[in-house]
């Protein structure tokens, strides 16, 4: 596994997610595609701001959205979203295993100073 | 929560990582500015040693850290000072890596939770930038992390795949 290779991708993927509404409009497209003007109509926002907010989303390749010229509904894409949290999960591990050391010391030293107390 | 440890990414120049201890604050904070104790825990990768670990617990005190790959002798370090101390529950250090420019903001609390202590650690970088490079150019390139330990703990947590 390697991860952090595409720095550039993780960029804008996490800054696509920085913003509220984007991820409630990401939440919105879970559940279905839509296109600009449903988007409009559930939330209460300009249809010029819901379409700059798309094409960030469709920058960091979150959502798609289809050729059909009218329409152009945006799908969600769930690849960078696996990749952010491939990424995230890969420091944790990393840290995991040094606090899993700490672990081991944390019941030793806890062990060793109950028996000093014992005796 | 599957582990018992989080990392998030608060704000873009942050890094925040929680953990439980199944100790009581004041012993993991020990496991954290003694020498002799950290040297025990604190080591990074396999094959990796903490050849120093110079902790000059005061406000305005320093800090050194530096890691061993006893295979091919390359060394990473990180350096810092101590802002602020309050035993046993919270220290705040600047801290710069080797290799890595600007410096980080390192706020670590230590909080009764149950029997145990919550840990918190959240790093504040100057730049998101900043922040990105610590992690890759630190934690991978500097610890230089063996595939094979890699493969070990990626198969341990085995992320589910969409």
């Amino acid at each position: 596994m390697k991860v952090g290779l595409d720095t550039k991708r993780l960029d804008a993927t996490f800054f696509a997610l920085s913003d509220a509404t984007r991820r409630a409009i990401l939440v919105r497209l879970a559940s279905g595609d839509a296109t600009v003007n449903e988007l409009t109509e559930s939330f209460s926002i300009s249809q010029p701001a819901i379409s700059r907010h798309l094409k960030v989303l469709e920058n960091a390749g979150l959502i798609r959205r289809s050729r059909d010229a009218q329409r152009r509904p945006a799908r969600v894409e769930t690849q960078p979203i696996a990749d952010a949290v491939a990424w995230i999960e890969h420091y944790r591990d990393l840290w995991e295993s040094t606090y899993e050391r700490l672990d081991v010391l944390l019941a030793g030293e806890l062990n060793k100073r109950k028996q000093r107390e014992q005796s | 929560m599957p582990s018992k440890l989080d990392v998030t990414t608060p704000s873009e120049r942050e890094i925040r990582v929680m953990r439980t201890f199944d100790a009581p604050p004041a012993l993991v904070f020990e496991c954290h500015t003694q020498p002799e104790l950290v040297q025990r825990w604190l080591l990074g990768p396999p094959g990796w040693t903490m050849p120093v670990c110079e902790i000059d617990l005061r406000v305005g005190g320093r800090y050194r850290y530096v890691w061993r790959n006893d295979d091919d002798g390359q060394e990473f370090g990180v350096q810092g000072v101590f802002r602020d101390i309050v035993a046993p529950e919270r220290i705040v250090n600047v801290e710069t890596m080797d290799g890595v420019p600007g410096e980080a903001v390192c706020t670590t609390t230590f909080e009764r939770s149950g029997g145990g202590t919550l840990f918190t650690l959240t790093l504040m970088f100057e730049s998101k930038e900043l922040r990105d490079g610590a992690l890759e150019s630190g934690m991978t390139d500097g610890m230089s992390m063996s595939y094979d330990r890699l493969d070990d703990v990626t198969l341990r947590s085995s992320p589910q795949s969409p």
